[in-house]
């Protein structure tokens, strides 16, 4: 070891690190993890296998039994929503937990939580830096997906208008704007499933158990909602609010499914964010 | 009224139990400006825990850590001038040194970054610099836990088993960069389980046993208290034994693996051996024990905390 010295006058007014500062890193370490991509490489393939599949389907004026799927091959904007409805079983619960579930338990995994709360930043801008990291990658992925599905679906089937659920005919440039919109609305119950996957990180202290936990969650709600005398639960169920986008696809708009979603979702995930925030700042930092 | 500055580390009372376990028992320190204080103990002692709480990982469950007068349980403000690591300092494997030292220093303010070529070239990484931290030796990862923390530019250095799993170039090495830090006024606190470092690079040391202090004080007061360590083999033990007893100055009398054993000052134990031929005792030997540093740290956190005669020592001397 050379014998530089290191010591300098201190600056005046060295900047103090905070959220931001986390949020830039924490992105940035995204970039060097494979789950990273694996997440919005499934966001990208999905709507492109989707769109090679209804290019191959022999018989491609079949009605569908489920909402806009007959019009797949007569508008290509409602290839995003067919795949919102699809996305929501596990496809997308899992893109998000990849990241929310991996955020904290993989500072344990690789020993580095004690090297990171040793600097100069508090625990809860840390908490508040990986948390909106989690969020900011589900909400990619999903205007990833829905952006991919809208190009793939007009480059097979056109870009044409779509009938609503009330029967109406919408415009094209309509639609499309519909469609994103509805991706935001989708984006309710994804940060719902965000603040699920940031409380069993911070919990399990473990990525694949985290992760899966998040996924298993998801799917029990699901499973919840198809049980026998449950069907009053349906409304107040996680997966219902999947479909809370589809009141945009009527008219005149629906709003209460909109509404619903919003504290629905909120009455699942602010006690997790809750829940993840105390563990976090809370926990004795004795391994990683 | 005084104007003292608060010591970079004062712990008081500090206590951690897990459940029915105690991993630190009571543990005082003081550490003063411009010490390399050594943290010495068996594995299991407690000193990384008690390290973790110096720096705001772990909560003490009794007790209280002051680093320049502020508590780093309030706020991690109190790490202002502070940094180190715990166990092996360990970094995000999948990105180079360069990134981690980058993401360290955003999080420590953007001042830190300037030191960042300085740090590497501090610790012989810069070679290395674009490498992924998960391709590094321990050794190098070692060395890039000091550059992180010299990112800093610390007034307080808490090092835990700093040269641990190093081969012996560079244990030294690491020795020697201590040694520097300290000569530009960097106080530090270095945890070990080996006594040759902390012997060479510490002025001071605290010696824990089961989560507990069973000494503080300057390394140069346990030699002397190393070297007063006597044996003594006689025609009549027995007498013998009950003339030390009697003899001023002559302490911690006891039969040791075949002979007597006590401690003295060198005075001391030329007067009991006038006293012993005066009672008609004759010696065999009477010979003085270096004792090192290494027999008093394994009699203090093995023992009964006093210092005991090897087995079968080679004899210093021979009085008659």
């Amino acid at each position: 070891m050379s014998a530089i010295a290191l010591r300098r006058p201190r600056a005046a007014a060295p900047s103090r690190p905070g959220v931001g500062t986390v949020y830039r890193w924490e992105l940035t370490k995204l970039r060097y993890q494979k789950r990273t991509y694996l997440g919005l490489g499934a966001s990208i393939l999905v709507p492109i296998l989707f769109a090679v599949a209804i290019h191959f389907h022999h018989d491609r004026h079949h009605g569908g039994d489920f909402a806009f799927s007959g019009y797949l091959d007569r508008s290509g904007l409602a290839m995003p929503l067919v795949i919102l409805l699809f996305g929501a079983i596990w496809m997308f619960p899992l893109i998000t937990a990849l990241v929310a579930g991996d955020i904290f338990a993989s500072e344990d995994h690789n020993g580095t939580l004690k090297t990171v709360l040793t600097r100069s930043l508090e625990r809860h801008e840390l908490f508040a830096g990986k948390a909106l990291v989690a969020a900011t990658y589900a909400f990619v992925a999903i205007l990833l997906d829905g952006s991919v599905a809208v190009i793939a679906g007009c480059i097979e089937s056109g870009f044409n208008s779509l009938q609503s659920l009330s029967g109406t005919i919408v415009s094209a440039p309509k639609s499309l704007e519909l469609v994103y919109v509805s991706l935001l609305v989708y984006l309710i119950p994804i940060a719902a499933i965000v603040c699920i996957g940031l409380l069993l990180s911070a919990l399990t202290r473990n990525s694949a158990a985290a992760v899966v936990g998040t996924l298993m969650v998801s799917l029990l709600i699901q499973l919840i909602g198809i049980l026998p005398g449950m069907s009053g639960s349906q409304p107040y169920l996680l997966s219902t609010q999947f479909s809370a986008w589809q009141g945009l696809l009527r008219t005149p708009i629906d709003w209460a499914p909109i509404i619903r979603a919003a504290w629905v979702c909120a009455l699942y995930g602010l006690p997790c964010l809750a829940g993840a925030f105390l563990v976090f700042i809370r926990r004795d930092v004795a391994g990683g | 009224m005084t104007n003292a500055l608060p010591p970079p580390v004062e712990v008081r009372g500090l206590v951690k139990r897990y459940g029915d376990l105690t991993a630190v028992a009571g543990v005082d320190i003081t550490v003063n400006t411009g010490d390399v204080y050594g943290y010495l103990g068996p594995n299991g002692a407690g000193k990384t825990t008690s390290l973790r709480m110096m720096l705001g990982l772990i909560r003490p469950t009794e007790g209280s850590v002051r680093l320049f007068g502020r508590d780093p349980q309030e706020s991690v403000r109190a790490l202002e001038g502070v940094a180190g690591f715990v166990e092996a300092p360990t970094f995000y494997p999948y990105m180079s040194a360069r990134r981690n030292l980058e993401l360290l220093a955003a999080y420590d303010g953007a001042d830190a970054t300037s030191r960042i070529d300085r740090a590497l070239q501090m610790v012989d990484l810069q070679g290395r610099q674009r490498d992924r931290v998960g391709a590094y030796s321990h050794g190098m990862r070692q060395r890039l836990g000091i550059a992180a923390a010299l990112l800093r530019d610390p007034r307080l250095l808490l090092l835990d088993e700093p040269a641990t799993g190093l081969d012996p170039a560079g244990m030294r090495d690491m020795r020697l960069l201590i040694r520097r830090l300290a000569d530009e006024g960097m106080t530090v606190v270095l945890s070990s389980h080996l006594l040759t470092e902390v012997e060479e690079v510490c002025n001071r040391v605290a010696i824990v046993r089961s989560g507990r202090i069973v000494y503080e004080g300057t390394i140069a007061a346990l030699a002397r208290g190393a070297g007063t360590l006597y044996r003594l083999a006689t025609t009549n033990d027995g007498r013998a034994e009950q003339v030390c007893a009697a003899q001023p100055g002559i302490e911690d009398v006891r039969r040791e693996h075949g002979r007597l054993a006590f401690t003295a000052d060198e005075a001391a134990a030329a007067e009991l051996s006038r006293a012993l031929v005066e009672a008609g005792v004759l010696i065999r030997e009477l010979a003085p024990q270096t004792v090192t540093l290494e027999d008093l740290f394994f009699s203090l956190t093995e023992g009964d905390g006093a210092p005991s005669v090897p087995e079968d020592p080679e004899p210093l001397e021979l009085a008659t």
